[in-house]
């Protein structure tokens, strides 16, 4: 087994945590009784049951991916792991019904405040259920549904059932069958046809207990000619022992309808996070992952599209910044399954102290296709001499029309360039600061203002740490 | 008040550089150093910035009194007041020269205290008319993709941005057509004055018909070796360095 430095980044900002009384508790490890206390909580109806059984069922059987993937998962002890807390399952819609113990919790994160500045809608989670659900009057007068996975799947089973997990699998790999078995929380949404919702929708995931697993699951459908921005923010405290976070989020775009889905994950050092994330664009249908990932112990994250449609078209933009003792393994996978279809995949990394980035691309098109492309980049920055990346591109083009270009780079931020900075009076931290946005710059530029303020800020933060 | 160099022995790993060198710029006064290639000029620039790749034996650099190498980071020489035009200005990717800038300006700041946008934005372009900066030139990199000519003059408009009390330009003629050489002059000359000194460092004689100076030195391996008026420049322009080395030979 891997042992880890110690991980001593400051990570202020979700660094904290306050008591909370839960009134529901799966208790610690994980068998058929945490499905059954789980299904009997949130009034499952059957089907649902036995999709989670199939699942833990199928997660148990299935190897840990290590032959290809970090040891550091061996490490994940699934048996001590909670995985279900919560105050209630059913969401407050006004911030004022939160319990006080909650409540404060997200106002030190700015939620609400955020909510009132920019948002159509906002959803709060607290461990394992949203403590807080809403969006805006005109934005549903639309047609638009936003709820937690739970009110969605009770409340719109015709929508839901059509596409639950036809975009993921159960089986894709063993964290979405974890996933599968035990979801709880995330948001269901659906955008009516040719509605455009002009501001972004955002959920939040804070994690506030100790050994405590997160199983979000995200389904997302805008219907044809529609179009949604949906943003996720997450932060943790830092506990002396690992927590775990395996969401699942299927996006689904019809006919013409576009989807913008923003991450700007701050995990504080002990969190897993193993995530999978895909999209399903149909005909002349848009779906682009803005991801960004900084903190956590280990993160194996590849958004991908498969467009299904012609002219459909995926992206994939990714910022992972890997702090010391800390592995971003992320990427993208696109896969064309009919003609014309276009992709683009972008990914930033860098690499600080003993960090260590990874890219793993897939990008499929098969012999009978016409008139598809892909563009791939993927720059690394490597910060001093411990630090280390890896690229991993898989592309897989049949057919004699389609078209595919990968450009890969490496660099480094030089003593030259630091002392230059320094000499104008910029302190080094600063100095490194300063570099590091400046090589995602073009990137951050894509999105929203709040989202790049936000991420200047943690940049920042995660430069003040590594430098001391 | 000045710039005072005491007695500086400096080396990069092995191979002493500096040998000793003396001299002190008055407050309100322009400098000149001239001097062959490797004399050590330029490492006398970079070793009173605080350059990671040299190591000072003996010897200090006193600034209006504080002693620089008392401040082990470049960037508190730098808030001291301690600018140097490079004469091979890095490169820094992603980063536009109105952030860059701007950066510099709040680290001199008190903390919590913000830089206001619309101020500094009406500083920099009044800067920037007067070294004939295009205002495109704002959300450029540094110095990314620039010619020699636009790297110097952005060199000259961080110094006309930062107001130090001393300033060291290291080769600032070097890789300037004559037109760009007059502007960058005059952004200099414009920084003269009582509240600065500035230490000019050159190869040739030209850029001081621009930037006259009140004193020339010659540097000859890692020291001062001579000083005098604007003349001496002249002098060496026209009959080269060997008179000088010459001259101290039989001195010695």
């Amino acid at each position: 087994m891997e042992t880890k430095p110690d991980l001593n980044i400051d990570r202020s900002i979700g660094d904290f945590h306050y008591d909370v009384d839960y009134e529901f508790d799966a208790g610690i490890g994980l068998s058929e009784k945490t499905i059954d206390y789980i299904c009997d909580v949130k009034k499952d109806p059957d089907w649902i049951r036995e999709f989670r059984k199939e699942a833990l069922r199928k997660f148990n059987s299935m190897p840990m991916p290590t032959n290809w993937a970090s040891h550091d998962l061996d490490n994940i002890v699934f048996q001590n792991i909670r995985y279900y807390l919560s105050q209630g399952t059913e969401p407050k819609r006004s911030w004022d019904d939160v319990p006080e113990d909650v409540k404060r919790t997200f106002e030190r994160l700015g939620i609400p405040e955020q909510e009132r500045k920019f948002l159509a809608g906002v959803e709060a989670q607290f461990d394992s259920e949203a403590a807080y659900s809403n969006i805006k009057a005109a934005v549903g007068e639309q047609g638009v549904i936003f709820v937690g996975s739970t009110e969605g799947l009770h409340k719109h089973p015709e929508i839901f059932k059509k596409w639950f997990g036809k975009v993921i699998p159960t089986g894709d790999n063993k964290f979405s069958a974890l996933n599968s078995a035990v979801f709880s929380g995330g948001s269901f949404i659906y955008i009516p046809p040719g509605v455009k919702v002009k501001h972004p929708l955002q959920a939040y995931f804070r994690i506030n207990a100790e050994n405590f697993g997160q199983f979000e699951r995200t389904l997302i459908i805008a219907d044809e000619g529609s179009e949604v921005m949906y943003m996720e923010g997450c932060t943790a405290p830092k506990f002396e022992t690992s927590t775990l976070h395996s969401a699942v989020v299927e996006l689904v775009a019809l006919k013409g309808a576009k989807i913008q889905y923003i991450t700007v994950q701050n995990w504080s050092a002990n969190v897993f996070n193993l995530v999978t994330k895909r999209g399903l664009a149909h005909e002349e249908a848009e779906i682009k992952w803005i991801d960004c990932n900084i903190g956590s112990r280990l993160t194996m994250k590849y958004p991908g599209v498969i467009m299904k449609g012609r002219k459909a078209r995926g992206e994939v933009i990714s910022i992972a910044l890997a702090g010391d003792g800390q592995h971003q393994d992320t990427g993208a996978k696109m896969v064309h399954a009919a003609d014309e279809t276009t992709s683009n995949i972008v990914s930033k990394s860098i690499s600080l102290g003993s960090g260590r980035s990874t890219y793993r691309g897939l990008v499929q098109i098969g012999r009978h296709l016409k008139g598809c492309k892909n563009n791939t980049e993927c720059d690394a920055l490597l910060i001093n001499t411990e630090s280390r990346t890896d690229t991993y591109p898989a592309i897989t083009v049949r057919g004699k029309e389609n078209a595919c270009q990968h450009e890969a780079s490496v660099s480094k931020i030089s003593a030259e360039q630091i002392f230059y900075m320094q000499q104008r009076g910029i302190s080094k931290a600063a100095a490194m600061s300063l570099a590091v946005n400046g090589f995602v710059n073009d990137l951050v530029q894509q999105f929203p203002m709040e989202y790049s303020v936000e991420l200047k800020r943690l940049i920042d933060l995660e430069m003040e740490g590594s430098v001391g | 008040m000045s710039l005072k160099i005491e007695n500086l022995h400096a080396n990069i790993g092995d191979r002493e550089i500096l040998k000793g060198l003396n001299l002190e710029i008055p407050k309100g006064e322009v400098h000149a150093i001239m001097g062959k290639n490797g004399s050590g000029k330029s490492t006398l620039a970079k070793v009173m910035a605080g350059h990671p790749d040299y190591e000072v034996s003996i010897g200090q650099v006193l600034l209006d009194g504080l002693n620089l190498f008392e401040m082990e980071e470049p960037d508190q020489r730098a808030r001291t007041g301690l600018f140097v035009a490079f004469q091979y200005p890095m490169e820094v990717p992603g980063v536009t020269i109105a952030n860059f800038i701007r950066a510099a300006l709040q680290a001199r700041l008190p903390e919590g205290e913000e830089l206001d946008a619309v101020e500094y934005y009406h500083h920099l372009y009044e800067k920037m008319d007067m070294l004939k900066i295009d205002r495109k030139f704002t959300s450029r990199a540094v110095n990314e993709g620039f010619s020699g000519g636009e790297k110097k003059r952005c060199e000259i408009l961080q110094m006309a941005m930062l107001n130090p009390v001393y300033a060291v330009l290291d080769e600032t003629d070097s890789g300037l057509d004559i037109d760009a050489l007059r502007i960058v002059s005059e952004g200099v000359n414009a920084m003269r004055g009582p509240e600065r000194g500035l230490l000019v460092i050159t190869h040739y004689q030209r850029l001081l018909d621009y930037i006259v100076p009140d004193v020339v030195h010659v540097m000859v391996d890692g020291r001062i070796v001579m000083s005098g008026d604007k003349t001496l420049a002249h002098k060496l322009e026209a009959e080269g360095y060997d008179w000088v080395e010459k001259e101290i030979l039989q001195q010695a």
